[in-house]
């Protein structure tokens, strides 16, 4: 009797633009970010959510007024949801809807969708409470489960996230942790008391977010059908099969001419033909199962490229420094008391920012597939680098 | 597989790229079993030492000297100062007065050549050997390869295209039975400008010899500038290699660091220009100039520069920049280069766009692990960029030139 349990992952950075030398001193709109055009904020937000957020929400919306026990989880980051409010208002009331109909739980994450537990506890913190205000104040609820950016996860964050009251925390399902254990079961993290740890169906859920277009795959096309025979082969052999995804995999990342809609569509149908299957939310999940086991995972474990480690992050010097120096300044931010420099200092610990500086990919080809407004990764660095010295001279100032 | 090779220069009397290319191809090709006759029109002997060290190293190429005043990169306006400079009044008798003359008296000598020297193939390398090519041609009837390294537009730098060069580039391109080009900018721009039909042109990107540049790398840490960083201008001195912008970029950088020694290499009409807008500027003190380096000086100031900048207004391909990557020096290069399109790990900007150039020299020197970053990266994928890869495909296109018969030959190699 597996429990299908979805969990879509809305984010959006605010970029930075490009940034001279010269704007030092003169500009301090970072994230102003025309001269990126089409791969400026505004322009990204519009466009995902005319592809993604609004005709997904729609499907979804229609699915749950059709099925009651269909169940779906987000988490939104709060630089996506301020970007909504700014840019796509009417993604965000779709989103609003959905959550109202009680089907849908909503996930606590790092503000600004940030790597601060790995920089600064107190950081991490803050921003989760900032997550927490604002989606009390949006959709009035309140989160039992957390998330960390890039899923990044180890025993440590688990510890601290039990001691906030979290009765949850999600992680990468990777066999090289797991060793011969499944990851369609509930696990107790090394040392802690309660708190559940919900892992990744990492085969099942890129079979939807990575494979499902990809006509070089031997399961291409994927249909509903087949895809819940492979979820009904797991019955007797696990509680719960976690697909764990971007939210834009659907429109944004496999297009809408892959048939990905359609998929999504008669999804529910084809599980619940099998009566023992159903659908749970994470909460839902922990209230119904016991822990398997305890899981020990002391390196730090993501749900990114075949390393599953924060490499595509912190891998190169450049990314190292540029995150060193941004969270050096964290004491004298904060206690410059302004409102607008804080406020630029979370912005810039968006990982995003520090993924656009990744080089390991950046070879022949794989610049396509590099979502990146900036035409290298050392562009990237330079204009955040340059940003940096800007926001230190004001930072000087408050002095 | 015998070629018949018209060049213009051969290391160790080269004076820009073409020269580097030159023994990079013919070395390669060699290696994969082609024999050459490299055809060298020279003036000073050739001192028989070398030729019996090219001749050891490299036993299938026979480097054969044409006896004139052709130099490459001249212009018309040197060939006559160069004429006029012959002391003897006899010697001049041996040579004609203009540049062009002199190109098609070395023509009249490549007809001989050809009569006399067995190929199947004839591979000319950019305008001064387009016209031995086509005669050389007309004598044995074997297929022609022009090679592009640069056009006259690129060296005019876009102002005053020698006409006369102009058209017998044109016509070597016509003549051709297949062309060349050292980049997909290149390519564009003998499509454009010379109206070349576009299944005549192959693209064919050089390389380097990292091995040759890599020894060493730790030799920066034996020099001592203090504080400063340095940052290099290596070519020749004209207007398309564009230096009066590297100039007015390091105007740029030391208004905002002090600490910074810019160092410009190489010769050329604009030696005169540049020094003085150097002194214009009040920058001559923070700028050095070394005159044309070659052996392990070259390598030297590769190494010595925390970074190379290759500003050029038209740069058909641009070998320098993966040298300086070799020696272990990232780069910034201009966008209007054929290496720009073949190369990631590198920083590029338009060449006039001045202000982007200042912010990404600055970003080097105050962020070193910008330049890290590039310099591990570029290292390795300079790998990708192999005269033996470049040879392999030259290898490719005679094939193409060939009838079935001598195909099955190429193969045996």
């Amino acid at each position: 009797m597996p429990s299908i349990c979805f969990y879509f992952q809305v984010h959006q950075p605010y970029r930075i633009k490009k940034y001279s030398v010269f704007d030092i001193g003169q500009d301090h709109n970072y994230f102003d970010d025309e001269n990126l055009k089409e791969k400026g904020s505004k322009t990204v937000m519009e466009k995902v959510a005319k592809k993604c957020y609004l005709p997904t929400n729609k499907i979804l919306l229609d699915l749950i007024h059709r099925y009651p026990e269909f169940k779906i989880s987000y988490s939104f980051s709060g630089t996506a949801l301020e970007q909504m409010e700014q840019y796509a208002p009417e993604a965000l009331e779709s989103f609003k809807k959905l959550v109202k109909t009680g089907n849908v739980e909503i996930l606590d994450e790092t503000y600004h969708h940030s790597l601060s537990f790995f920089y600064s506890d107190d950081e991490f913190i803050k921003q989760v409470k900032l997550h927490r205000k604002k989606i009390k104040e949006l959709f009035d609820f309140e989160p039992r489960v957390f998330r960390n950016t890039e899923l990044a996860y180890n025993n440590e964050l688990a510890y601290l996230v039990e001691k906030l009251g979290y009765d949850g925390i999600l992680a990468e399902g990777w066999e090289h942790y797991l060793e011969h254990r499944s990851p369609n079961f509930l696990y107790k993290p090394k040392g802690t008391e309660k708190i559940k740890l919900l892992l990744k169906n990492y085969k099942l859920s890129d079979d939807i977010a990575f494979r499902f277009s990809n006509s070089g795959w031997e399961e291409f096309p994927l249909y509903a059908e087949k895809f819940c025979h492979w979820v009904n082969s797991i019955n007797g052999n696990g509680h719960t099969i976690n697909l764990f995804m971007d939210y834009e995999t659907f429109g944004e990342h496999q297009w809408e001419d892959s048939g990905i809609f359609n998929f999504l569509k008669v999804l529910p149908e084809e599980i619940l033909k099998h009566p023992d299957n159903n659908f749970k939310t994470p909460s839902e999940l922990i209230s119904s199962y016991e822990s398997m086991d305890e899981l020990d995972i002391h390196n730090i474990l993501t749900w990114a490229d075949t390393e599953r480690d924060l490499s595509a992050w912190t891998g190169n010097s450049m990314q190292k420094s540029s995150l060193k120096k941004l969270y050096e300044l964290e004491e004298d931010v904060l206690d410059s008391n302004d409102k607008k420099l804080i406020e630029d200092w979370r912005k810039m610990q968006t990982s995003d920012h520090f993924y656009y500086m990744c080089t390991k990919w950046f070879n022949d080809g794989d610049v396509h597939k590099y979502f990146s407004p900036y035409e290298s990764p050392y562009e990237a660095f330079i204009s955040f680098m340059n940003v940096l010295n800007d926001f230190r001279f004001r930072l000087e100032k408050t002095k | 597989m015998k070629i018949l090779m018209f060049g213009w220069e051969f290391p160790p009397f080269n004076s820009g790229g073409l020269g580097t290319a030159c023994y990079g191809i013919t070395k390669s090709l060699s290696e994969k079993g082609a024999e050459i006759n490299f055809i060298l029109p020279q003036n000073q002997k050739i001192p028989e030492e070398f030729l019996n060290v090219i001749s050891a190293k490299l036993p299938k190429i026979k480097i054969k000297e044409v006896d004139s005043l052709l130099i490459s990169y001249m212009t018309p306006q040197h060939y006559r100062k160069r004429f006029l400079s012959l002391d003897e009044k006899n010697l001049a008798d041996n040579y004609c007065n203009g540049l062009v003359k002199e190109v098609c008296r070395y023509s009249q000598i490549a007809k001989k050549i050809a009569k006399e020297v067995e190929h199947d193939i004839i591979h000319t390398h950019d305008w001064m050997t387009f016209l031995p090519g086509i005669e050389a041609q007309k004598i044995s009837g074997k297929p022609l390869v022009s090679h592009i390294h640069s056009t006259e537009l690129d060296r005019s730098g876009g102002h005053g295209a020698n006409p006369q060069v102009f058209s017998i580039e044109k016509e070597g391109l016509q003549k051709a039975d297949k062309v060349i080009a050292v980049s997909d900018f290149t390519k564009n721009k003998i499509l454009k400008s010379y109206g070349i039909n576009n299944n005549k042109i192959e693209i064919v990107h050089n390389g380097v010899y990292k091995n040759g540049f890599s020894d060493s790398l730790n030799f920066k840490k034996h020099f001592n500038f203090g504080n400063n960083k340095i940052v290099l201008f290596l070519g020749r001195l004209t207007l398309h290699k564009g230096p009066d912008y590297f100039l007015c970029a390091a105007k740029k950088v030391l208004e905002k660091n002090k600490n910074v020694i810019f160092i410009i290499s190489g010769s050329g009409d604009m030696d005169q220009q540049i020094i003085e807008q150097a002194a214009d500027l009040g920058i001559a003190d923070k700028v050095l100039f070394t005159g044309f380096l070659r052996g392990e000086r070259l390598k030297r100031i590769y190494k010595m520069a925390d970074l190379y900048v290759m500003p050029s207004v038209s740069e058909p391909f641009g070998i320098t920049t993966l040298e300086a990557i070799a020696s272990g020096t990232p780069v910034l290069i201009s966008k209007q280069s054929g290496v720009s399109e073949i190369l990631n790990h590198c920083l590029k900007a338009d060449f006039w766009d001045v202000n982007e150039m200042t912010n990404k020299i600055l970003s080097v020197i105050d962020h070193d692990e910008l330049g890290e970053c590039l310099s591990s990266n570029g290292l390795s994928e300079i790998d990708k960029f192999t005269w033996d890869k470049a040879a392999e495909k030259i290898i490719g296109i005679y094939g193409q030139l060939l009838n079935n018969k001598n195909l099955c030959a190429i193969k045996r190699f």
